[in-house]
């Protein structure tokens, strides 16, 4: 209501803004997008888990969104894994068509760093004070979010790693808290695993959107397996998404419907689902660069700017002439005869243990209960 | 696109001022001055492989300790200028390894690194907690370097206190301001080679570094890229210091058609690029081609050929080397590019390494074991003096009264010997010892450990995959063939004036052993599953059951009527008559 009222006072008031562009402007309300990847698999034979994530990846960063607002956890290493057969590649076409790893990827979680635990933190921006800001999600109330998760899943949970799962319960509720912290504006929710549509039945918080490549009862396929790297490279849902994904450049105007028609069951043989009426907008009215792609706000000015003098730098006495000069020299790398004679290290003080206490306390007893009290005025 | 092309329209026309002061504001005192200097060595091994070594130099007169903040950076980058002025670092090394180095069949490593990632750190000391400020430091440095770093805490860190002093300037060396950490699981893939390309000056897109391509490079026998920071001399007189900043690539190439006859090696088929300028912002960039076993030419052919020749002592040898100067536009020839073809014969006999170690683990079982490190000396007459360092995890209980040192079957008593117990899930051992080498011979170091039963929630995902123990790290002053340059600032090569030289006699060299993979007892993470389908199934099966006995009691009933006999029952109901 308020943001009508923006746009309304907007075209009224500037007639510089284009009138077909101003429409457009402040439709969808979002200045920045993040997107978090994550393969929850690990071993050789999952690599088609990391190939999703790497295509999606590769879409989400072909239109336009930056490696700083992109989080990607990959649970295993598969490009340099002493089974690959093409080292520092991972391929998601059969013979070798597309390496989805290429040459510029830069990988914020990874190995044993993937847990539920991290995930929710992410999510939930509770992270330790000294997280470099590459493994942060920094969004604000003005960031689209794209989340995409791949992996083994069941009715109602996500496998991590083999040895822990999260479910669709923690799962809604770190959305919901995104929400209370206004971390999001809007979000889309992809999955692609087994029973995925089983993730998104909980959700509950307002502006989500949810799609997964199977309802619940039923499994997600893998597309093909390659037979020189010997294991299945891609899955069937991803596999058309990386598809579509690829007909779309940063100005195209295709949106969320043509989304939910990607994979029918004649192709995927699961049956994708999808649900938006958490979502406060009409999904044909978000473009699929809202999510997958980057805002490119540029406003175009005819006013000049006059640029401030260059800073005058103060006089500063490179110190080298007040300081005494004293002449440094390298270290000696194995100063033997310093080595054998150097000193133990000092140990630090610690209080008697309480044994000792207690047995100095016991001697003291003893004596006195055997001398009598007057004694102890020879003591002090 | 077009903001690139800026940037090196820039760097072009920087390039003649590199030299002098930089004037970008109106002020009569110069900038600090940066240099950067990049070079390429190219040694065919014995083996029949060929090895690669970058080094990649930023020298900047500045000071970041003095207060006040630097906020112009030039050729070295920020985020490193940063992280040194934030932690207070004096010194910081960082490597990441994927291979281990056969020094027995490749000869020695112009920078020796171990498998995995390995970190170590001198702070300053005016640092008043080193630990605080380490685990920080390794958190940023994940970060930088798409690396799982942040697990370098307590358990895997220790304080060496003799080995890894600094490499760089400095007249006091307290231990306590030092950390070593190394992880041997750390992968290297290309998330972690693009970061360390984007610090460089060029990028990868000028200069040598368009030669780094991670799909060759990874499918390579050994691949090593470090960042070395430390503290250097500016000249000769030694008075004032210049940061130094090495990035250093090193990589070992497989032989695929072992045949008779000549090896042929090109930079293509070794990088799958060639080279067609030197970087604009780099005061000397050159490519070393080591020609030492071959003067005449016989077993090497280089070509294009060139008439620049070069002699370093490196590694105690002095060997002779072919030089290309990429500044000099003549070298890329009227193709301008450059591609070098070298076609060589390697011959059977190599001198064979001075030092050379290797570590295994021996026993059977899961519970106990024992760590056997052997050094070899093939000096034929002079012994020398090694520092042995060892790390080990606290889930191996090391029993130190069973350490025995052995040469040539007598006991060697080390000279220095510092131990650090360790304490269960907070610290790992530290062993330190100071022993002589007897020429020409084997020593061999053992030590009995039992293995520990972690915490079911302490194992990995992959637990019957084994658990690392970092390499052990021998330091040694090594008995030199040749009389070493001590004068440390006159100009060499990159990749002879690493480590820094005292004497003549002797060169400083750093050897690591494997690492080692050992089995924990592992507990078989299905069972709870197991237990409680099978208590439930009892449960279910027998408790039911008796129940239904004990409780169920049995009643007549008469079957329901048919429809005739229902409508006959509602009509007698009607009329007042009992039913049938």
């Amino acid at each position: 209501m308020q943001l009508q009222l923006f746009v309304i006072i907007l075209f009224l008031f500037s007639p510089l803004v284009p009138q077909e562009n101003a429409g457009q402007f402040f439709s969808s309300g979002h200045t920045n997008n993040w997107a978090v990847l994550v393969c929850t698999s690990r071993f050789w034979f999952n690599y088609r888990h990391v190939a999703n994530t790497l295509s999606v990846y590769r879409s989400v960063k072909r239109l336009g969104i930056p490696d700083s607002h992109i989080v990607l956890m990959l649970a295993d290493d598969m490009a340099c894994n002493h089974r690959n057969p093409k080292p520092a590649t991972v391929f998601s076409h059969k013979n070798m068509e597309l390496n989805v790893y290429g040459d510029d990827v830069e990988v914020d979680y990874r190995g044993y760093e993937v847990t539920v635990e991290n995930f929710l933190r992410v999510l939930t921006g509770r992270l330790p004070p000294s997280t470099p800001r590459s493994k942060r999600l920094l969004s604000d109330d003005r960031s689209n979010i794209l989340i995409y998760l791949t992996g083994h899943g069941g009715n109602g949970f996500l496998k991590f790693q083999d040895s822990e799962e999260i479910s669709n319960v923690e799962l809604a509720d770190a959305f919901e808290q995104m929400w209370q912290k206004r971390r999001y504006n809007e979000l889309l929710f992809i999955i692609d695993t087994c029973q995925g549509a089983s993730m998104y039945e909980r959700f509950y918080s307002p502006n989500l959107m949810a799609l997964a490549s199977s309802q619940v009862g039923e499994d997600s396929l893998s597309h093909q397996p390659d037979l020189a790297i010997g294991v299945h490279l891609m899955d069937r849902y991803t596999f058309y998404l990386l598809e579509f994904l690829e007909d779309i450049h940063p100005s195209s105007k295709a949106n969320m419907n043509d989304l939910f028609k990607v994979c029918p069951k004649s192709q995927c043989v699961s049956t994708p689902g999808h649900r938006t009426d958490l979502f406060l907008r009409d999904p044909g009215s978000a473009l699929i660069t809202d999510f997958f792609g980057s805002v490119r706000k540029v406003e175009i000015t005819m006013e000049t700017i006059n640029l401030t003098e260059p800073i005058q730098q103060v006089e500063q006495n490179f110190v080298n002439e007040e300081r005494q000069k004293e002449t440094y020299s390298y270290v000696d790398q194995l100063p033997v005869s310093e080595i054998i004679h150097q000193k133990p290290k000092q140990k630090d003080w610690h209080p008697p243990d309480g044994f000792i206490l207690g047995l100095w306390t016991l001697i003291l007893l003893v004596f006195f209960k055997t001398y009598g009290m007057k004694h102890l005025k020879h003591i002090f | 696109m077009r903001w690139e092309e800026t940037v090196v329209e820039e760097a072009t026309a920087d390039k003649e001022d590199t030299s002098a002061p930089e004037t970008v504001v109106q002020s009569s005192v110069p900038q600090p001055k940066d240099d950067f200097q990049e070079e390429l060595v190219i040694r065919p091994l014995h083996s029949g492989d060929i090895y690669a070594s970058f080094q990649f130099r930023t020298l900047w007169e500045t000071d970041f300790m003095r207060g006040n903040k630097v906020s112009h950076y030039r050729l070295f980058p920020k985020s490193l200028g940063q992280v040194i002025s934030k932690f207070s670092v004096r010194e910081l090394h960082i490597s990441f390894t994927q291979g281990y180095w056969r020094t027995m069949q490749w000869g020695q490593p112009f920078l020796p690194s171990p498998p995995g990632a390995e970190l170590w750190v001198w702070f300053q000391d005016s640092v008043t907690d080193v630990d605080g400020t380490w685990k920080e430091l390794t958190n940023v440095l994940s970060g930088i370097f798409c690396a799982s770093l942040n697990f370098i805490d307590s358990t895997n860190t220790v304080q060496p206190s003799a080995s890894f002093k600094p490499l760089g300037i400095g007249n006091v060396t307290d231990h306590r301001f030092l950390r070593y950490a190394t992880l041997p699981r750390e992968i290297v893939c290309t998330e972690n080679l693009t970061p360390w390309k984007k610090l460089l000056p060029c990028g990868s897109k000028a200069g040598l570094a368009v030669l780094l391509k991670s799909e060759k490079l990874f499918h390579s026998s050994f691949h090593s890229q470090a960042v070395h920071i430390r503290p250097v001399c500016q000249d000769w007189q030694c008075k004032t210091t210049s940061w130094e900043l090495r990035q250093t690539l090193n990589v070992v190439f497989d032989l695929h058609t072992p045949g008779q006859g000549k090896l042929e090696w090109s930079l293509f088929k070794m990088f799958s690029r060639t080279l067609t300028e030197a970087c604009p912002l780099a005061s000397s960039s050159k490519i070393y081609i080591d020609i030492t076993d071959d003067p005449q030419g016989e077993q090497f052919e280089v070509s294009p050929a060139t008439h620049l020749l070069s002699q370093a002592m490196v590694l105690g040898d002095r060997r002779t080397f072919s030089v290309y100067d990429l500044t000099q536009q003549i070298t890329f020839g009227t193709v301008r590019s450059l591609n070098l073809l070298i076609r060589w014969k390697s011959s059977e006999d190599m001198l064979r390494p001075l030092l050379h170690a290797e570590r295994y683990v021996a026993g059977y079982g899961l519970q106990t074991g024992e760590i056997h490190t052997l050094m070899y000396n093939n000096h034929p007459y002079r012994s020398f003096p090694v520092l042995l360092l060892d790390s080990v995890p606290w889930y191996l209980r090391l029993y130190i009264h069973t350490l025995t040192v052995t040469s040539k079957g007598k006991d060697n008593k080390p000279s220095y010997i510092h131990y650090q117990p360790s304490k269960d899930r907070v610290r790992p051992h530290l062993l330190e010892m100071l022993v002589q080498l007897p020429p020409n011979s084997v020593t061999e170091v053992t030590v009995q450990f039992e293995r520990a039963l972690l915490k079911w929630t302490e194992y990995t995902p992959d637990p019957n995959h084994g658990f690392y123990v970092g390499s052990s790290v021998i330091s040694s002053l090594v008995p030199s063939i040749v009389a070493m340059d001590t004068n440390s600032t006159r100009e060499q090569p990159l990749f002879s004036s690493f480590f820094p030289c005292k004497e003549e006699s002797s060169y400083f060299m750093r050897v690591y052993t494997e690492p080692l993979l050992v089995n924990l007892p592992t507990p078989d993470f299905s069972m709870p599953y197991n237990v409680i389908c099978l208590t439930c199934t009892v449960v279910a099966v027998g408790y039911g059951s008796l129940y239904n006995l004990l409780t169920r009691s049995f009643q007549i009933e008469e079957p329901s009527p048919g429809l005739a006999k229902r409508i006959a029952n509602i009509i007698r109901k009607m009329r007042g008559v009992p039913p049938l």
